[in-house]
């Protein structure tokens, strides 16, 4: 008796300070998170604040500016998953392939990603500002080369651009683990069997590296969801809040217009949206991954 | 691969090197533009500079505050991925050893709430945090590095106890029962013995939190109002804020706050692609 009691007091000694952090600052702010949803809570005392049901996720859907954003998030989203998956893939084919001076250009391609989203943002803002438009004015041709931060349409597929710049090496890395691990032999017989080059990448590698798919595209739709960071230092949601992305949008809401309940009602839904396209992106790969 | 001719190896060859040229592309015009007056920004930011001066660094260096900043990121994140280690080790062995219905349940929690962006938090964590004030003693989770610290180990032990009790799993048990039985306490046991053959994902959990905490300018901004106490995403933000019109300075500023990441990347990088590679395939 007096022994377990010793045991459970050891093992209460290694896992009740970490769960004693994590409990307070993630658990009871979450559940805290929730309720405050549904009251009409100014941001300073709780007491007092009345409870108004659903009536702040209705004003949630009637907020023209949060639908645009998720909108656009949507599409950010959908854009980085194909843009970053696919220059991701092909970086990490060519520091697998036979080439020179392979493990110079996989430390360059994966450089951007030790720099954070914020200042990688400002550096770009530069580019865009000042090289971009000077390159159009010797071009002379500024359908491509202009001040992209101008535009509304091209100020969006900036934060894409820079997104993309930032994680492809992200997924490289993860890419050249699955490619490595492909072995010799499998893709000598393929050669045997008179498979080109084409045909053994979508026969033989594509299936094979399926598993860093899933991780990919999980953490290239995370983080895409999440992006914040570049979106205030390279647009700051302009030109006239244009490419506001929803996580900025959370945040304006609540320290810019001081709607508490409001912002924690849309962050709620924020989660719920994470929490569904994610979980849903991980079941569809996790089955083709068995299939084949 | 041997199938391959001489002509694509040396198509892919140049495609490799272009593309690793548009990467470093935005760097390089950073960096010459930090040393460049304005009027030679105004007519040519593609160049080498005339002059190499470091007029603008040392202006920089001294408006965002950097030796401050630089000092306060390190603090921060070598404590919060100190303990983040330490806490999320000794807790991830216990539940792998443990194995019971409680265990599960505690694993779950921490797990099963990664998913939770930091948006759907914040606001009542800031609330919430307040609240534990305590004026006379001057303590404070606002506005103070321990308190910002403390944020971090709770933020960063999701994922740290997903990646260590995978790899527990696979670590057989049969060492630390021969340390019981030569008389190693629980506590003995853990450090002398299973946390040294630990350290692979000990690795990988210190760089992708330092990744994460580096760079993070989210957290900071939140809790930090004292200039004193920025760290160098937060500094840089505010000096960027305030210098846009002048570009020489902001990006010598620029510069200036990455240098430490690319000093530690020259040193670390392989560990650093090998942690991230190690911290996916789980």
């Amino acid at each position: 008796m007096k022994k377990s009691v010793k045991r459970n007091l050891i093992a209460a000694a290694f896992i009740v300070p970490s769960l004693f952090i994590f409990i307070n600052v993630v658990i009871i702010p979450f559940v805290m998170g929730i309720v405050y949803s549904f009251t009409d809570w100014d941001g300073f005392k709780f007491a007092g604040s009345n409870f108004v049901g659903f009536g702040n996720y209705v004003r949630v859907f009637q907020d023209s500016d949060f639908l645009t954003s998720f909108g656009l998030t949507f599409k950010y989203a959908v854009c980085m998953i194909i843009l970053v998956n696919v220059i991701g893939l092909s970086l990490a084919m060519l520091v697998t392939s036979k080439i020179k001076s392979r493990n110079l250009l996989r430390s360059i391609y994966f450089l951007p990603n030790l720099i954070g989203g914020l200042i990688l943002g400002f550096i770009w803002k530069f580019v865009f500002t000042k090289f971009f438009v000077q390159v159009g004015e010797v071009m002379g041709n500024s359908s491509i080369f202009f001040n992209w931060l101008d535009d509304p349409t091209a100020s969006f597929w900036a934060l894409v651009f820079v997104g993309t710049w930032q994680m492809a090496g992200y997924v490289m890395i993860i890419y050249i683990a699955a490619i490595q691990g492909v072995s010799d032999e499998v893709l000598e017989a393929a050669d045997m069997d008179g498979a080109g080059g084409w045909m053994r990448f979508r026969k033989i590698m594509f299936p094979l590296i399926m598993p860093a798919f899933t991780i990919s595209l999980f953490l290239t739709l995370s983080n895409a969801f999440k992006q914040y960071d570049t979106n205030i230092s390279l647009t700051n949601g302009g030109p006239y809040g244009t490419t506001e992305l929803v996580a900025m949008n959370i945040f304006k809401t609540a320290f810019s217009m001081n709607q508490y309940a409001l912002a924690q009602s849309k962050a709620i839904i924020f989660f719920l949206v994470i929490l569904v396209v994610t979980v849903t992106q991980v079941v569809i790969s996790k089955k083709r991954e068995v299939e084949q | 691969m041997k199938r391959r001719n001489k002509s694509t190896s040396i198509l892919l060859e140049v495609i490799a090197w272009v593309s690793g040229l548009l990467m470093l592309l935005p760097m390089y015009i950073m960096f010459v533009n930090s040393f460049k007056g304005r009027a030679e920004i105004f007519t040519d930011t593609f160049g080498l500079p005339k002059s190499f001066s470091f007029e603008y660094y040392a202006a920089a260096m001294d408006k965002m505050n950097f030796l401050s900043a630089f000092k306060n990121s390190l603090l921060v994140s070598v404590i919060s991925i100190g303990l983040i280690i330490i806490f999320s080790a000794m807790t991830s062995w216990m539940l792998v050893r443990m194995k019971n219905k409680l265990s599960n349940g505690i694993l779950l929690l921490f797990v099963g709430t990664m998913l939770i962006p930091f948006q759907s938090v914040m606001i009542p964590l800031m609330q919430y945090l307040n609240k534990w004030d305590i004026p006379s003693l001057n303590f404070s989770m606002i506005n103070t590095h321990y308190g910002l610290i403390f944020m971090y180990i709770g933020f960063g032990l999701s994922m740290s106890v997903f990646l260590y009790h995978g790899f527990i799993k696979g670590v057989p048990i049969a060492l630390e029962e021969a340390a019981m039985i030569e008389g190693c306490n629980t506590w003995q046991t853990f450090w002398k013995v299973v946390f040294p053959m630990l350290t692979p994902i000990t690795m990988t959990v210190g760089i992708l939190n330092l990744l994460w905490i580096w760079n993070d300018y989210l957290l900071p901004s939140l809790t930090l109002t004292s200039p004193a106490l920025r760290t160098i995403p937060l500094s840089t933000f505010f000096f960027f804020g305030e210098f846009t019109i002048q570009w020489n300075l902001a990006m010598a500023g620029l510069v200036v706050s990455i240098i430490p990441v690319i000093i530690f990347y020259l040193f670390a990088q392989k560990y650093i692609i090998k942690g991230v590679m190690a911290g996916a395939v789980k």
